[in-house]
């Protein structure tokens, strides 16, 4: 009895041991040289379900590190961007950002890239005195402003009035609106009740869908007997690119509006020849090719899809987009003020006129999404292809 | 039978101490984040443990429980003001009054019925805290919910979060360890072993069964709540399937024929995915390695590996000393 508790206790001892050995080998106190490299960090769904954002956007910020360290570093500093996987966990995503924070204390985060796992450690940025930029979408972030955390992807406050002008510009007034039940399509509905009925706008249906449905002729035919004038549809794929196929079987002839979730090539493969005639807004990587050549983004999102093309051999979408914006913005910061976080913080408030992937930014105090309404193009699907539609 | 139940109480004393020492001998607050999440999931993986392990019932549904922890404190101390540790109490409560009115009736299921029923209840929770968003928020969650505090003053730092919940995590402990001894746990195995034999030795199957399933549903619960007060945010995704069947893992792991093995396996797991971090991409890779090879080299998970080592151990000493 006794040598079985001796034994027992000699390996609790061991695990404890080695336990403790593993947690403190990781975190000796280093010498802080003058030369260090500035130390970013990323939290980003890499894996799990969400990985199709989080992959591009990993392999933007790879590819921009790499570019920053062969053009010499940032005022002589060497950049190490550290990439956490959040797995698109909230509890993950809460693990990350105390890593990051307390062991490989970064000077700001690139990231996440999903609402939820934003909300989760928007506290724990605010508590540490660490900037954020966020490469999510949902209004939540930026709305209450918090100081120390910034987003750069577009929300539906700027797409919908796009929406909403270019229905007026169609004479249609009655709408009806089929969402996604997720976060997305749910920030999408509260947003267009609130703006619609103000622009004169009648909601006339309202249906949702899930997800993974395969089938939503049922919702359809209930907004066929109204008298909605258009469909608009809040989604992302392959959910949308269904009651695109769908409304087409139904022969419904009102016209549809995605929203910016489905401006992506796999929209137009899921549809098929069904997506002919559907208009979205979309930021202006789709369409590179149509804009002017003195527009202001061009340029940048020539070289970007140029860099990311080279490297990956696949062309890069808007996720990729907003993690390039994010990690810009603080190399910029972070050339301008050197590595102190407060000082970090201040520099992107104050960024006015950046040009970038999303947009053109505008930082202020009361401003931490720094687009607009004009960061969005409306573009309508043309013999599979993406044209530009002028309404403004 | 009482010798086991004191080497258990020496071995909880000795873990007790390794566990009020640790945070010292950590140079960074990171690991005592992570060890937080371990006590957090102990207390879920001891109940689950109690009810899989020792009586016999499977439930793929805890996250539904864990959620409903979650989400009371959350509704109740955003939307309702409800004072900290009340919130808790009732989240405990609710979820006690569901897993009695859900266990009476899908409890009478036995083997892979029961498995999908409780699967089903996992998933309908799921569904609410989705769909139900006037309460829950819907997808996008709850934000803003309170941190504990105690006695009126806040829990700003993670070294009280630590000691607050692994006290909370060793007191589970201690009352599981002294329930598998005492006669409601052989009441437990005995119907774990054959429900018609233990009928017949005059236990009350479906009573304790649902007894079990209430407790395990509580704790569930009560750690839902700590978690919520911990993070401040939560949305429904981690609360689905992908929740209840890492719970299952932990206990398997970390062995099913001890309250200990929920111990090891909810240490495991809960803290090998951040070791793994260093590893970048392939840290998926060997995690699921290591799984796959602590169940074909540990069937009986890692407290099985352990006592067979004593157990070899244990032999040789007796050979020598011969």
């Amino acid at each position: 009895m006794f040598k079985s508790m001796r034994v027992l206790f000699t390996v609790m001892l061991l695990v404890g041991v080695t336990f403790c050995a593993v947690l403190l080998s990781g975190c000796a106190p280093k010498q802080k040289k003058a030369d260090e490299a500035y130390k970013i960090g990323a939290i980003l769904s890499i894996t799990g379900r969400a990985s199709p954002i989080g992959q591009p956007e990993k392999e933007t910020v790879e590819l921009l590190q790499e570019q920053i360290n062969k053009a010499g570093g940032i005022n002589g500093h060497k950049v190490e961007i550290i990439v956490e996987d959040d797995a698109g966990d909230e509890t993950k995503a809460v693990m990350a950002a105390k890593k990051l924070l307390n062991k490989d204390n970064v000077l700001a985060v690139v990231g996440p890239s999903l609402s939820g796992t934003t909300l989760a450690i928007v506290k724990l940025f605010e508590e540490s005195q660490t900037p954020m930029v966020s490469c999510a979408a949902s209004v939540k972030i930026t709305d209450p402003v918090q100081k120390w955390i910034f987003q750069v992807a577009l929300t539906d406050r700027y797409s919908i009035p796009n929406i909403l002008r270019y229905l007026e510009s169609k004479g249609i007034k009655k709408i009806a609106f089929i969402s996604d039940s997720n976060a997305y399509g749910q920030s999408g509905l509260a947003e267009m009740e609130n703006t619609a009925p103000q622009k004169g706008f009648e909601i006339v249906a309202k249906e949702t869908f899930g997800g993974e449905d395969t089938d939503m002729t049922p919702q359809l035919t209930r907004i066929k007997g109204t008298d909605a004038q258009a469909v608009v549809c809040w989604g992302t794929n392959p959910g949308p690119a269904v009651i695109t196929r769908n409304m087409k079987q139904l022969k419904m002839t009102i016209p549809l509006i995605q929203s910016q979730g489905v401006a992506n090539a796999k929209y137009i493969e899921l549809s098929g020849d069904a997506a002919n005639g559907v208009v979205m807004p979309a930021g202006r990587m789709i369409v590179t090719a149509q804009l002017a050549e003195n527009d202001p983004q061009k340029p940048i999102l020539l070289e970007y899809q140029k860099a990311f093309e080279a490297k990956y051999k696949k062309t890069p979408d808007h996720y990729g987009g907003h993690a390039y914006d994010a990690v810009k913005l603080i190399f910029k910061a972070l050339e301008k003020v050197g590595p102190d976080k407060a000082l970090i913080r201040d520099e992107i408030e104050k960024t006015t006129n950046f040009v970038g992937i999303d947009g053109i930014f505008n930082y202020s105090a009361t401003n931490h999404n720094g687009l607009s309404e004009d960061s969005f193009e409306m573009v309508q699907i043309v013999d599979g292809k993406w044209t530009i539609l002028k309404t403004k | 039978m009482k010798k086991t139940l004191k080497s258990d109480y020496g071995i909880l004393i000795a873990f007790t101490a390794l566990v009020s020492v640790v945070p010292f001998m950590l140079a960074n607050k990171y690991y005592i984040s992570v060890l937080i999440f371990v006590a957090i999931n102990m207390i879920v993986a001891v109940g689950l443990n109690l009810l899989v392990c020792h009586a016999g019932q499977i439930s793929l549904g805890h996250a539904g429980f864990y959620g409903i922890g979650a989400y009371t404190t959350a509704v109740l101390t955003t939307a309702h003001h409800c004072p900290v540790w009340v919130d808790t109490l009732i989240a405990v409560a609710l979820a006690a009054l569901i897993a009695w009115i859900m266990g009476t009736p899908t409890l009478k299921l036995k083997g892979h019925y029961l498995a999908v029923a409780t699967l089903g209840l996992g998933i309908i929770m799921h569904i609410v805290f989705n769909e139900w968003e006037k309460v829950t928020g819907g997808p996008s969650g709850i934000v803003g919910i309170p941190g504990l505090s105690i006695f009126g003053r806040g829990i700003g730092s993670d070294l009280a979060y630590y000691y607050l919940f692994w006290s909370f995590a060793l007191l589970t402990l201690l009352v599981a360890l002294n329930l598998v001894k005492s006669r409601v746990g052989r009441a437990m195995r005995a119907l774990h072993g054959s429900e018609v034999a233990a009928a017949a030795m005059g236990i009350n199957v479906s009573g304790y069964k649902v007894k079990i399933f209430v407790l395990s549903a509580a704790l569930a619960a009560l750690a839902g709540s700590f978690y919520a007060h911990y993070v401040t945010f939560i949305s429904p995704t981690g609360f689905g399937l992908s929740f209840s069947i890492l719970l299952l893992t932990m206990i398997i792991v970390g062995g099913a024929e001890s309250v200990w093995g929920a111990v090891i396996g909810s240490v495991v797991l809960t803290s090998l995915p951040e070791f793994l971090r260093g590893f970048k991409d392939y840290d998926v890779v060997i995690y699921g390695f290591i799984l796959v090879a602590v169940v074909i080299f540990l069937p009986a998970g890692i407290i099985g590996g352990l006592r067979i080592l004593k157990e070899r151990i244990g032999r040789r000493g007796t050979a020598e000393s011969a």
